[in-house]
């Protein structure tokens, strides 16, 4: 049977390179040295499924659940918020390639990777990023993981969509320091790109370039496929409750309690309630107060406020907040119970949350907590580093 | 002869049954009589409306676990299946008890006035706090916590009723995210926020509770389809509240029914955390409308609040938080109907006090409208001594009588996923993440599992259990045990079926 089977792939892959080859030489493409580059993978990431017009669909384990007013908050048994799928597996892996390579900037020496490296919860291990002429930066990376559900990007939530977020960093002076033209022009200038745009765009016209919505488009689809669901904590909520330790337990419900009411904006089960909070960090010696969505929104009641983080994967991507303020994940938790506002420079009037208060814990608390919040870490679907780029370029984290 | 014997018969019988009464009369209760908690009842599936007759309703048929003096809760909970009641006797528990379970009823047993006890002791954080569906919690007296006395996150079809809490932190009684529920004869005091608050919820009846010398007493917050009935709101900084908060995730308050309440003397002083939302709630407040749409206000009596009777504002003026562009912040379609109100507005405090001061008159109103809404209607303005509302038009209805409860006709059932589904769902949720149908990622291929396993899902699920590594040149698979039973077969038979 399996042997049979074998054979029978053997044939019609043999066959199907035949077909290739002969189209190739007569002229229909015009492709050379096909072979020795990256084919796109046909496959969708784990946690899709190909359905029958090749699109990859999520499916996971929290789609059994509800969700109150289908906003994706709520309890353990909650479904997820709407979900941003439907990417062919061949765009999506078109998207991995471009996210790990350095052509994209404007010295060739930075890719997305840079700062949204996968050995680190695809954030950077820094309190802010370093970018071109080795600058530092005013805010951490972020990390990607789950960026599927989300609803708006950036620290203070200026975009709505992935393709929106991601023309900032690449055409920054102070990031990326590529320009659109120049973008096209590389890539343009790449044969093996040039054939891996129509591989993965096969409405596109074969003579025609790469354009800059299908960039977009395809790292989007690479970033929409970091999903981190199979955490000890998930084994919990869906009901194996041996899956947390006991200390790990007492911390979830430190968590979830309404003394620390840390549940109550990073709200299973993605952790966050995608919703502004100002919560007064404080800011690394020397740098001024960060406005926060105040700028974008142009609303002086929003000063200091940043999109709530998502949870999961926190263990990976130490420094924390904004701008990197706290080393540990002790440190970080130990801010809440330091006192509403204690960090606020005495000049600032910042409207902070209601949910800051003084829930004076305990230090075996704390201590649970970040037992627990440790609970939340799954890299199982981590996507594969290509092992070489279409560009010739080596990959660059 | 017989007479005689017949007789002596006679009076045995006769003693007997007069040992037996005057036991069963004299004696101190036996325990086995605790009446079953009564489940809510769902009347009117396919049935009219005219009959009382319970179509549906779901008791706790499971075993009864009891717990006494000196025992731990949670660990019933622990034990508990689904379906099983948790009888809690009397004496002091000192624990935070969480249910992460479906359908499990906690009922605390009073015996000669001794309660059931949860004491916090201003140490432990929340009393009860569950998650699950389906949960009844009544009877328990609940004193001392930092955080609430009962809180839900997400549990639907819930009843929480007859319980006792004093200084429970910050909020008595929380359900979050519930969907049908009951709060019912509960008295709550002493409580620095909202004794019951009903946030970010649907289809919930407030009903028969007493909330006293808190800070606020009845808060539905970002919820829809509420009603709040017969309740006794006095000595609160706030009575009844119906409002909307921004920046919480669900953004709406509307459909709520305020109707035959005590409202009376919530002059409370505001004791209420800093930055909370109820801590700009000036005392005096009966009660609070604040940005919620189609909140009907009927047959209650408010009295002796001294800021005002009823407060109408919009977000803009009554919430100092930052701003939420993604909710409407006016009060819209509000309704007053019959209301028996005097003796408010004795003493306005605040920009109420300066607002009435312009109009030359000392005394805050019934009636207090300010900011933005449309709609809004009152049946007869003329008894009430009110201010703002000019735009207010005569209301379309004269009651709410066709409405007796807001709760849903039938249970709020769990998503149903079928079995080829949760296979489906557990293939690629899970097991995807290591392989694949024709093609090796860190396990073998499908193809090759299927070829082993062949019309044998149960060899599937028992190497999902226990995995024994057949190959040298694959690592070996952690167990997959955490999966449920169903989700095992479902996921084994989903890969014997895979094609590609």
């Amino acid at each position: 049977m399996g042997k049979k089977s074998i054979i029978l792939k053997s044939s019609i892959s043999g066959l199907l390179l035949a077909i290739i080859i002969l189209l190739l030489f007569t002229g229909v493409a015009p492709i050379e040295n096909y072979e020795n580059n990256p084919k796109l993978n046909s496959n969708c990431p784990p946690g899709f499924k190909k359905n029958a017009d090749n699109h990859c669909v999520a499916l996971n384990l929290y789609m059994q659940y509800d969700s109150p007013n289908d906003k994706g908050v709520g309890g353990l048994q909650t479904g997820l918020p709407e979900i941003r799928d439907g990417f062919s597996p061949q765009v999506i892996d078109l998207g991995r390639y471009l996210f790990f390579d350095p052509v994209l900037s404007g010295n060739g020496t930075m890719s997305c990777a840079t700062c949204h490296d996968p050995t680190k919860g695809f954030s950077d291990g820094l309190a802010t990023s370093i970018g071109n002429h080795n600058q530092k930066l005013k805010r951490a990376a972020p990390s990607l993981w789950n960026v599927a559900y989300l609803k708006k990007f950036y620290w203070d939530g200026r975009a709505t969509s992935l393709e929106e977020q991601m023309q900032g960093p690449l055409f920054s002076k102070d990031e990326m320091n590529n320009t659109p033209e120049n973008l096209l022009k590389t890539l343009n200038n790449i044969t093996a790109y040039k054939q891996l745009f129509v591989e993965a765009f096969p409405e596109k016209n074969k003579k025609s370039s790469i354009e800059l919505n299908q960039v977009y488009t395809a790292i989007a689809a690479f970033e929409s496929s970091l999903i981190s669901l199979n955490s000890k904590y998930d084994r919990y909520a869906h009901g194996y409750h041996e899956a947390l330790n006991q200390q790990e337990i007492e911390g979830m419900n430190v968590f979830r309690s309404f003394v620390a009411r840390c549940a109550e904006c990073h709200t299973p089960p993605l952790f966050t309630n995608q919703q502004f909070a100002v919560i007064g960090t404080p800011e690394p010696d020397g740098l001024p107060l960060d406005p926060g969505a105040e700028m974008p929104f142009k609303d002086k009641t929003l000063r200091g406020a940043f999109k709530v983080p998502s949870l999961r994967n926190i263990e990976k991507t130490a420094p924390y907040m904004h701008s990197g303020n706290f080393k540990t994940l002790r440190e970080t938790v130990q801010f809440y119970t330091d006192g509403r506002g204690h960090a606020i420079p005495e000049n600032e009037n910042l409207i902070i949350h209601w949910h800051i208060w003084n829930p004076d814990l305990s230090d075996a608390e704390l201590d649970r907590l970040v037992d627990f919040l440790k609970t939340l870490t799954d890299e199982t679907f981590t996507p594969k580093i290509p092992e070489k780029l279409p560009s010739g370029q080596k990959p660059t984290l | 002869m017989k007479s005689t014997f017949f007789k002596i018969i006679v009076a045995i019988l006769l003693l007997a049954i007069g040992v037996y009464l005057g036991k069963s009369f004299f004696s101190s209760p036996e325990v086995n009589t605790v009446p079953m908690p009564s489940t809510i009842k769902y009347r009117n599936i396919g049935i009219s409306n005219d009959t009382t007759q319970v179509a549906q309703s779901i008791g706790f048929n499971g075993k009864i676990i009891e717990v006494k003096k000196g025992a731990s809760i949670q660990k019933a909970v622990e034990e508990a299946n689904p379906g099983d009641l948790i009888r809690v006797y009397p004496g002091t528990y000192s624990e935070n008890v969480f249910i992460d379970k479906d359908n499990i009823g906690l009922q605390g047993v009073v015996i000669d006035g001794e309660w059931p006890t949860l004491d916090g002791k201003k140490e432990i954080n929340d009393a009860f706090l569950y998650s699950g569906n389906g949960i009844l919690i009544e009877n328990f007296k609940i004193i001392n916590y930092k955080g609430n006395g009962i809180m839900g996150q997400a549990g639907n079809n819930f009843i929480i009723r007859n319980n006792w809490i004093i200084d429970a932190g910050v909020y008595g009684i929380f359900p979050q995210y519930g969907k049908n529920g009951l709060i019912e004869h509960n008295v709550l005091s002493i409580i620095a926020d909202a004794a019951i608050y009903v946030g970010m919820c649907d289809n919930v009846d407030v009903r028969h509770n007493e909330v006293f010398d808190n800070v606020a007493g009845i808060e539905i917050e970002n919820s829809r389809h509420c009603l709040v009935e017969n309740n006794y709101a006095h000595d609160n900084t706030g009575g009844l509240l119906a409002f909307i908060t921004p920046g919480l995730p669900i953004k709406t308050t509307f459909d709520v029914i305020l109707r035959n309440n005590f409202v009376v003397n919530n002059n409370h002083e505001n004791f209420g955390a800093p930055g909370s939302t109820v801590s700009g709630i000036p005392a005096g407040t009966g009660i609070l409308i604040m940005a919620a749409d189609d909140v009907i206000v009927e047959n209650n009596i408010v009295t002796g609040n001294n800021n005002t009777g009823i407060t109408i504002v919009d977000l803009a003026t009554g919430d100092p938080k930052a701003n939420d562009l993604n909710t409407e912040g006016n009060p819209d379609r509000v309704v007053i109907l019959d209301n028996i109100m005097f003796d408010n507005g004795n003493d306005p405090t605040g920009e109420i006090k300066a607002i009435m001061l312009s109009k030359m008159d000392t005394k805050g109103p019934d009636i207090f409208a300010y900011g933005g809404g449309t709609g809004s209607t009152i049946r007869d303005k003329n008894k009430y001594r009110t201010f703002g509302l000019d735009g207010y038009g005569k209301a379309q209805i004269t009651d709410t009588r066709d409405i007796p409860t807001m709760m849903t006709p039938s249970p709020v059932q769990p998503r149903s996923v079928s079995k080829e589904e949760l296979g489906e769902l557990t293939y690629y949720g899970v097991c995807a993440g290591c392989h694949a149908f024709g093609t090796r990622l860190i396990g073998p291929p499908m193809e090759i599992i299927q070829a082993i396993h062949h019309d044998n899902p149960q060899g599937i699920v028992d190497y999902i259990n226990n995995p024994k590594n057949l190959r040298e040149d694959y690592p070996e698979m952690p167990p997959q045990d955490y999966l449920s039973n169903d989700a095992k077969m479902a996921v084994a038979i989903y890969i014997l079926g895979l094609k590609e």
